[in-house]
């Protein structure tokens, strides 16, 4: 085995099963489902946004979700194979024709929204 | 038993612990090594072990190096390293892996850093250089002055030593102190240490058992045992 394959098999058994994340792609509004360890107490807060952007791969596999927060825009960088990530919905299907939505960040008001792909093609947020 | 293993550094990943915790890893190929040589107070003055690592083609060898290491009953190894020991615990020939590691928390691990080449002052050092503007002229990223040619040493014609200057920086031996032991792999002889470790990728590593503890990581070894 090679260094690169080493690292891999290092990092294998801490992967998720292959077919997790195959149900989201670049431009959707999802919900990122978090645990919150607080002390003793855990809960799971859902993050809702734009997936913008999608890094890495294996163990280092990461994407960049945006939302609007008191007309404030804030972008959360998820590592996706860690174990607080307990799960990730769908909740639009946007229309994406680039691989990173960075052009976003430079949008205000009604300009933000994406095409929506699987209604037609009509404007969605 | 004898705990300090060769190895090389295979490169960084990341690891998550069980509560989601993410962590740096450095991960490391350490050992088997082998005992090539055993030094006692009879016959050398002092007591200490040699160990070897990784084997290398007898043809890339030298005749005093397989000589060296056919005493141990060993193939001819590419490095080799001496460890001072109060006590000989091991026989030459013997095999050292990174089982030695598990009741360890920490380890130092000895490298060669990065060859940065010839620096200034500002990446050499952290000088802050000079200012941006306000009458600055081809000088901002020099050291400024260097203070008088008698400071500190009554009077001179030159310079204090170790006065700090530009020069080259990097490419020197460079101990990470005190890196927590994250996994230890038996089966493909790895060692996952949290955090950065001195050199390149596949650079030779040597690692021991941490020698100094600060107050914070005593408690955590003793926690762990």
């Amino acid at each position: 085995m090679n260094r690169q394959e080493i690292l891999e098999a290092v990092t294998q058994d801490q992967l998720k099963p292959a077919g997790e994340f195959s149900n989201f792609s670049v431009g959707d509004t999802i919900d990122v489902h978090v645990q919150i360890i607080e002390g003793e107490k855990e809960r799971i807060q859902v993050y809702q946004g734009v997936l913008i952007a999608e890094k890495g791969r294996g163990i280092n596999r990461t994407i960049t979700v945006r939302r609007i927060v008191a007309n404030e825009g804030v972008e959360r960088i998820f590592p996706l194979h860690s174990p607080r990530i307990v799960k990730i919905e769908v909740v639009r299907r946007g229309d994406a024709r680039r691989a990173k939505l960075y052009f976003l960040r430079n949008r205000v008001g009604k300009a933000r929204r994406l095409r929506d792909q699987r209604r037609g093609l009509k404007h969605v947020n | 038993m004898a705990s300090a293993l060769l190895g090389r550094k295979l490169g960084m990943t990341r690891y998550f612990t069980e509560e989601g915790v993410n962590i740096p890893v450095t991960v490391i190929q350490a050992g088997p090594c082998v005992v090539t040589q055993v030094k006692t107070e009879e016959t050398d003055g002092y007591s200490a072990i040699q160990i070897g690592y990784e084997d290398i083609n007898a043809r890339r060898s030298t005749m005093p190096v397989i000589g060296h290491d056919h005493k141990a009953g060993a193939s001819p190894k590419r490095f080799h390293r001496e460890l001072r020991t109060e006590e000989v615990d091991v026989e030459l020939g013997d095999t050292i892996t990174v089982e030695c590691f598990e009741d360890v928390p920490f380890v130092d691990i000895c490298g060669r850093s990065k060859g940065k080449g010839f620096q200034g002052g500002m990446k050499r050092h952290n000088f802050a250089g000079l200012e941006a503007s306000h009458g600055v002229k081809r000088r901002h990223r020099s050291v400024g002055s260097i203070g008088g040619h008698s400071a500190n040493l009554g009077t001179g014609p030159k310079l204090k030593k170790g006065k700090r200057m530009p020069g080259h920086m990097g490419d020197e031996n460079v101990t990470a102190r005190s890196l927590e032991i994250i996994a230890i792999d038996t089966d493909r002889d790895l060692i996952l240490v949290k955090g950065t470790v001195p050199g390149p990728n596949n650079a030779s590593v040597f690692v021991r058992p941490s020698v100094r503890l600060n107050r914070v990581k005593t408690t955590a070894a003793r926690k762990k045992k």
